[in-house]
């Protein structure tokens, strides 16, 4: 009876959290579903009536599309690939014994807490101008022709930008998960004899097989949605038009939304792929 | 001997940590130095380290050319406003999912989390145009709602996370020993509350003040925070680099302290404790 009455409390103390979640998930889904299926342009006529699938087949057959998937794909692979493998690295560095361990930690999460416009901005003047930045500056002692990074080596220069903004977060979490390693089971294999890569290779990473996927599904989630980083260095020119900043282009540039909201259903798509395997990991560790 | 080897390797890992925590950190600290520096000093060649006339003209100038607190002001409403209301939201919520719970509270979780995975670009038209319809495009109540509901999903979850943690064995005792439901309450459950509160309130401040897709893309001269005041400098015409370097200087500097403290929450909130 009692257990009745808090029930029905609960509900209500949930209500808010849940009708407001159930509403900012549907009503922009439902309006983007709605637009992908018009042709409507709010500057030149807007809406000028339903055209089926048109979009959805001319989104994927502009030229911009193809190169925008490759583009996506290279960012996203080149980040995961270089903050899950230095993630690793730095993990084991920062969990061996040494003075000063906690101020080496907080200068290796640091970039984490940087806006992404200040990072993208800085990297772009400070580091990657051809002219004043300090990679310039390094070429020249080296004796070397400055590049320019931005335009030349466009997707080099966001790979690194953005890696260098994830590498805390991968750091953080795989360190957090070595730790939670038994140190007696690594001493009772170096007892046996096995080498400092093998103790690596067979106890430490299976033990980080986990922690490894999280930081993937996570941080491709958010990677798949970049913007700023390129919002203020490239524009998106040179090569570094993702999907998601094609879709950007699309709707809030050439104010073409039916076309626009195509792709942001195409993106939608793929987010969720992704989410179904970082839910299944996250939903086995949840016991309620 | 043994000793030896331990205090030689111990040596050896401390100077490579550093090197690379050092490596890291450069380009923070190269912003921090360059914004001490004239404009002249920032794009001296070869580039001075330290030894320059260390001057705090710059911050000066931000301050007074740019009208930079009225965007301090608007980073400061957006990030507190949206997190402040989220939790005075998803505290009851994640109150009864980890004290009542049901069958459905696992599935409930799930869902939450699964509109964090909502790509904004996908949805960037329709908010677009309901801010229009609304009258609240470039205004800071605006913004507080949207980043409210982004973070509203990390934000139930650290808190399910932190209630699920006190114990019930504690409730009871303190029924026996015959405290009324408002004294259980005031004296025992939101004593244990507040430190999951406070972190999620960190964690959320960070999140909602660093976040560059809304904030870039529903404001304009009005409601603009930091973040895009700096993308404001991304202009050919905004190539001063030491001013670049102040202002940079003041967007980071609070979140990146208030950062340094909540480095264990970040891992439990940001992976939905799928790693602890």
């Amino acid at each position: 009876m009692a257990t009745q009455h808090s029930r029905s409390a609960a509900r209500l103390m949930m209500a808010p959290a849940v009708m407001l979640l159930l509403g900012w998930m549907l009503v922009p889904l439902i309006m983007t579903l709605y637009f992908s299926f018009k042709k409507y342009l709010p500057m030149r006529g807007g809406d000028l009536g339903w055209v089926g699938f048109e979009n959805y087949a001319r989104f994927v057959t502009s030229s911009a599309f193809w190169p925008s998937v490759y583009t996506t794909l290279v960012i996203v692979g080149g980040v995961l690939l270089i903050t899950v493998v230095l993630g690793v690295f730095l993990a084991v560095l920062l969990n061996q014994p040494m003075w000063g361990q906690g101020v080496v930690r907080i200068l290796v999460i640091a970039p984490f807490f940087v806006m992404p416009t200040v990072s993208a901005l800085v990297w772009k003047n400070m580091f990657m101008d051809p002219n004043y930045g300090l990679l310039a500056h390094l070429w020249e002692f080296f004796g070397a022709q400055p590049v320019e990074w931005l335009s030349k080596a466009s997707m080099t220069s966001i790979i690194t930008i953005v890696s260098w903004q994830w590498l805390p977060f991968a750091t953080l979490i795989l360190l957090t998960a070595i730790q939670s390693l038994d140190s007696e089971q690594l001493e009772a294999a170096e007892m046996d004899g096995a080498s400092a890569p093998k103790r690596f290779a067979y106890i430490t990473l299976p033990h980080l097989g986990r922690a490894i996927t999280v930081v993937i599904l996570i941080q491709t989630i958010f990677l798949l949605s970049i913007f700023a980083e390129i919002f203020v260095t490239t524009g998106g020119a040179f090569g570094t038009k993702t999907l998601s900043y094609l879709i950007f282009q699309r709707v809030l540039e050439s104010q073409n939304v039916g076309l626009g909201s195509a792709g942001g259903v195409y993106a939608i798509i793929l987010a969720n792929i992704v989410a179904i395997f970082l839910m299944r990991i996250v939903g086995k560790n949840l016991d309620a | 001997m043994a000793r030896a080897v331990t205090t030689q390797r111990k040596i050896i890992n401390t100077a490579a940590a550093w090197a690379v925590g050092l490596a890291i950190f450069f380009p923070i600290l190269w912003t921090i130095l360059t914004s001490f520096k004239t404009e002249a000093q920032a794009i001296a060649d070869p580039p001075l380290f330290l030894g320059f006339d260390w001057t705090l003209e710059n911050y000066s100038v931000v301050m007074e050319r740019s009208d930079y607190a009225k965007y301090l002001w608007n980073s400061i409403i957006i990030a507190g406003g949206s997190t402040l209301l989220g939790i005075i939201i998803a505290v009851p919520a994640a109150w009864s999912m980890a004290f009542v719970p049901s069958k459905r509270t696992k599935d409930i979780l799930m869902w939450m989390l699964s509109t964090k995975m909502l790509p904004a670009v996908g949805v960037l038209y329709p908010i677009y145009l309901l801010f229009i319809k609304l009258g609240i495009l470039d205004s800071k109540i605006g913004l507080v709602i949207v980043l409210m509901l982004i973070n509203l999903p990390i934000i139930v979850w650290m808190l399910y996370t932190y209630f699920k943690e006190i114990p019930g064995e504690i409730l009871e005792a303190a029924r026996m020993d015959g405290a009324t439901l408002k004294e259980e309450v005031i004296y025992i459950l939101t004593p244990m509350a507040i430190p999951g509160i406070a972190s999620t309130i960190l964690l959320n401040v960070i999140l909602a003040w660093n976040e560059a897709f809304w904030t870039l893309n529903l404001t304009a001269a009005k409601a603009a925070p930091l973040t895009a005041f700096i993308a404001s400098y991304s202009s050919p015409e905004g190539l001063f680099y030491a001013k670049l370097s102040a202002a940079s200087t003041m967007a980071i500097a609070p979140i990146l302290i208030l950062g340094w403290f909540s480095q264990k929450q970040l891992v439990s909130g940001l992976t939905f404790g799928a790693v602890k």
